[in-house]
């Protein structure tokens, strides 16, 4: 980009950070992270790893390897790999979602469930009974039941213009399918693509940063004090939580 | 049974802001406090981790679990109301600090004319301006009375901004500078002041410099990192709970905080509170806390909930327009801003803070003419430069599908090519908008939750559409490219999407008990020893976030308690 500024790749660590700022700490200290960090010793520097040769934290906790099979197809539609970089599925997205469905949001263990459940206006938000696993699980399978009885063949086996048709059809709701709106599973699925795609690769997507790369997003930096009010664009390697815990 | 405890001189119910500063003030002059809190302790070094979007922002961290205590809501009084089972329109706090951990930080003062409404309308419009069923009301204070407070809350917070050219008088100027100025704030300021209106630096609690309050607080600078909204600041640079009032008063041995303490009930004997019940959440243990005074600091909801669950004050009536508790619930009309896309420019916007930002007070309030229009009040109206996330922003023009290739590439190119002017409209309470308990859905205790019966009126609609206009030249005049994004419409109140945790009212104050729950000091009119603390308090609510106000009415309330207790009992009124 020609107006971009790019400042030089430096991971930094909040306790290189908070030692390096000068940030001014009174008499009653409760600013506590500084305070607790300043006064440990730096660890020296590790050498960089090569990187792994496989990556061991993509492996199914919920999907089936079928339902999988449509959950990464779907995603890349979504969110397809083109001239500006990778797609969904070199992006791990459906891993992300997979890992995310196995867990308390799968469970919605954090949300009101409790009976009982009467349908209500749209503006009173959801009011089914169904957790957001078992919406994947219905949603999926309509998938490919929608997809082999109007083109014959499961959803991943489509080409892409047909499995776009397939998501519109759900996304509009042209099809009806009885305990959930074909929509609300698109939402969803549209939804958890956009978090496996930016959400910080400790969750399993957002390969390499890859997906924050593209945004020129510079990920977990510890201050933009340098830059607020320049008037530049600039231009940063972006750093994930992981490069925080150097210990 | 509940196990009975000893005796202190406060208890406190809630301890984010409200509870904080009431604890810190009374302490200092030598109160023996119980601050109960339902949630966990926090620290600052707690957030080592915090810069992660989808767990505090997207899967909401730091908010009270929704499976064991939610609200209810309908639009109208004839529909069933359904509990919030996730959550979408606002976020409510929990643990040490509240809300207060996880807030922005934008911290204005409402305007002279707030507190005088119904007054200043009549007077300016006459009587016929307020149309049927608006039941707004003076706050019994004024502006100039409760200026001091404002002032001392500042001072406490730390409080970054230069001085608005059409709000009330001050005492003195703002502790510290303003926050640095973006590109986006400049272009705003500029294209502000071509049209004549009067832009100034969003005031702020996220500190521009170092600064030690008149408490002996010290705390360093905002570094702008971007994540502030919806996350704990690692710096202690956002003025919240923890790092300002909750120390001052726990250094004087004074106060005590029992975290994971669920308050159920305030128990009265007549009209005169003698303590709680609350329950040990860890254990399931039952307590009682006998205390000379109870202190309600436990948000708008639970404020209203607790008194009306302890059969304490007068429930509201729709019906009659009688009662006090649950009266005008009001909320705050986000709709009516425009975005603009800039083809030619690039900005940091993933950079930010949480009160960064440029704003005006043209349309706010009665700073404009209403004669000619179909609504009252108004909006504060301002480009905010919050840091924007890469899951929660992506922004495309209008026209753009929501998925696919062209989604992508739209979505990329203009992630830091976009410029939101927003309009925070005031909100006007109604007879019809209330708070009461749910006669179906229960909490984790068995106790029913708090319902909403809440819509969109048509003076809010009024109101969207005249803002967004407003908003729409702006954007314009800073120079966008012809597709902007003009939202004008204000559909039915919907719970679903985010669009503020500004709820006021329920426990309002007022000059007369017919009117109103607690009196200027926040004492409740039908108990004296309970003092009612928070945006609960509001007649109705403004064209501003709420916590500027809400903190200087906590500082005129812990004085109003100092007084009580030295009067030995009685009215403040
Ligand atoms: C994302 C977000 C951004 C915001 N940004 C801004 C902003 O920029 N500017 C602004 O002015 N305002 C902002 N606000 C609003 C602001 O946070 C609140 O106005 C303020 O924190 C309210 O303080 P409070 O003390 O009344 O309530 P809270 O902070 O909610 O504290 C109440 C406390 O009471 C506790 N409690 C509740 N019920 C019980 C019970 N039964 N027993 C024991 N304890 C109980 C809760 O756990 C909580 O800790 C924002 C809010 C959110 C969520
Ligand atoms: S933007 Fe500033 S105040 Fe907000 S969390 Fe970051 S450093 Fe703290």
């Amino acid at each position: 980009m020609a107006d971009s500024n790019n400042v030089k790749e430096q991971p930094v660590s909040r306790r290189n950070f908070l030692k390096n700022s000068g940030l001014v700490l009174g008499s009653l200290v409760v600013g506590g992270v500084a305070g607790s960090l300043l006064r440990k010793p730096e660890p020296p520097a590790q050498p960089a790893a090569p990187p792994p040769a496989a990556d061991y934290n993509q492996a199914l906790m919920f999907f089936t390897p079928e339902q999988f099979k449509v959950v990464d197809a779907a995603c890349e539609r979504i969110y397809p790999e083109d001239e500006l970089g990778p797609g969904a599925k070199a992006l791990g997205a459906a891993y992300f979602i997979d890992h995310q469905l196995a867990g308390d949001w799968g469970f919605n263990a954090r949300e009101y469930m409790q009976a009982p459940f009467f349908p209500g206006e749209i503006t009173q938000g959801y009011q089914g009974r169904l957790k957001r696993r078992e919406i994947f699980d219905i949603g999926l399978q309509e998938m490919n039941n929608y997809s082999n009885s109007t083109h014959g063949k499961r959803f991943y086996e489509l080409p892409p213009e047909q499995q776009d048709a397939v998501l519109k059809a759900f996304e509009t709701d042209e099809l009806k399918l009885t305990t959930i709106s074909a929509s609300t599973f698109f939402n969803m699925l549209r939804a958890s693509t956009i978090e496996g795609v930016y959400a910080d690769p400790l969750y399993g997507g957002n390969k390499n940063m890859d997906g924050w790369k593209m945004k020129n997003f510079p990920g977990n930096q510890m201050a933009y004090t340098q830059l607020i009010d320049k008037p530049e664009f600039v231009k940063m390697a972006p750093l994930s939580l992981r490069d925080h815990q150097q210990h | 049974m509940a196990k009975k405890l000893p005796k202190v001189d406060v208890v406190i119910v809630g301890v984010g802001w409200g509870g904080g500063i009431i604890a810190s003030e009374l302490t200092k002059q030598g109160l023996t406090v119980v601050g109960l809190e339902r949630g966990k302790e926090r620290k600052t070094e707690d957030y080592f981790m915090v810069h992660d979007e989808l767990r505090y922002a997207l899967r909401y961290e730091m908010m009270q679990d929704l499976s064991k205590e939610t609200i209810t809501f309908r639009s109208k009084m004839n529909i069933r109301a359904l509990p919030m089972r996730s959550y979408g329109s606002f976020l409510i706090g929990t643990g040490l600090g509240g809300a207060g951990i996880h807030w922005n930080g934008q911290t204005f003062r409402f305007l002279p004319y707030d507190f005088e409404i119904r007054s200043k309308t009549i007077e300016r419009y006459g009587a016929k301006k307020i149309p049927e069923g608006m039941t707004i009301q003076d706050w019994g204070i004024t502006y100039d009375q409760l200026e001091p407070y404002f002032d001392k809350f500042e001072k406490m917070a730390g409080i970054a901004g230069e001085e608005n050219p059409l709000g009330g008088k001050r005492s003195s100027p703002y502790p510290i500078p303003p926050m640095r100025t973006t590109p986006s704030m400049k272009m705003f300021a500029d294209a502000a002041k071509k049209k004549n209106l009067h832009p100034y630096i969003l005031p702020s609690a996220n500190l521009s410099q170092a600064y030690t309050n008149p408490d002996g607080v010290a705390r360093a600078a905002c570094q702008y990192c971007g994540f502030c909204e919806r996350f704990g600041c690692e710096y202690g640079a956002k003025a919240d709970p923890v790092v300002t009032v909750i120390p001052v008063a726990k250094k004087t041995g004074k106060f005590e905080i029992r975290t994971h303490s669920h308050v159920r009930r305030i128990l009265h004997t007549g009209n005169k509170a003698t303590g709680v019940l609350y329950t040990d959440v860890t254990t399931g243990e039952e307590f009682e806390q006998p205390a000379d005074i109870v202190v309600m600091t436990s948000y708008v909801f639970n404020n209203a909930r607790i008194l009306l669950m302890s059969k304490l004050g007068k429930p509201y009536d729709p019906a009659t327009g009688k009662g006090v508790i649950g009266k005008n619930y009001a909320y705050q009309v986000m709709r009516g801003g425009a975005v603009g896309f800039f083809d030619d420019k690039e900005f940091n916007n993933f950079a930010g803070a949480g009160s960064l930002g440029m704003c005006l007070d043209d349309y706010n309030g009665d700073n404009f003419d209403h004669s000619d229009l179909k609504f009252i009040h108004g909006a504060n109206i301002a480009v905010t430069q919050t840091g924007f996330r890469p899951i929660g922003t992506n922004k495309v023009p209008p026209g753009t599908p929501s998925w696919g290739k062209d989604f992508k590439a739209a979505s990329i190119k203009y992630t830091n090519r976009f410029i939101s002017v927003g309009a925070q409209g005031a909100s006007m309470p109604f007879r019809q908008h209330f708070l009461d308990l749910d006669p179906t859905y229960k909490d984790a205790f068995g106790d029913p939750l708090m319902r909403i019966t809440y819509d969109f009126v048509d003076q809010d609609r009024e109101l969207a559409a005249f803002c967004a206009d407003k908003c729409a030249e702006i954007v314009k005049e800073m120079g966008a490219n012809e597709k902007l994004e003009i939202n004008r419409k204000l559909g039915p109140y919907d719970i679903t999407p985010y669009q503020s945790t500004h709820n006021t009212g329920g426990v309002i104050m007022g000059a007369s008990p017919e009117t109103s729950a607690v009196n200027n000091y926040l004492q409740m009119w039908d108990a004296e020893n309970v003092f009612v603390v928070g945006a609960s308090a509001f007649a109705h609510n403004s064209g501003y976030n709420p916590t500027g106000t809400m903190g200087a009415l906590s500082y005129r309330a812990a004085e109003g308690i100092l007084k009580y207790r030295k009067s030995a009992g009685g009215m403040l009124v």
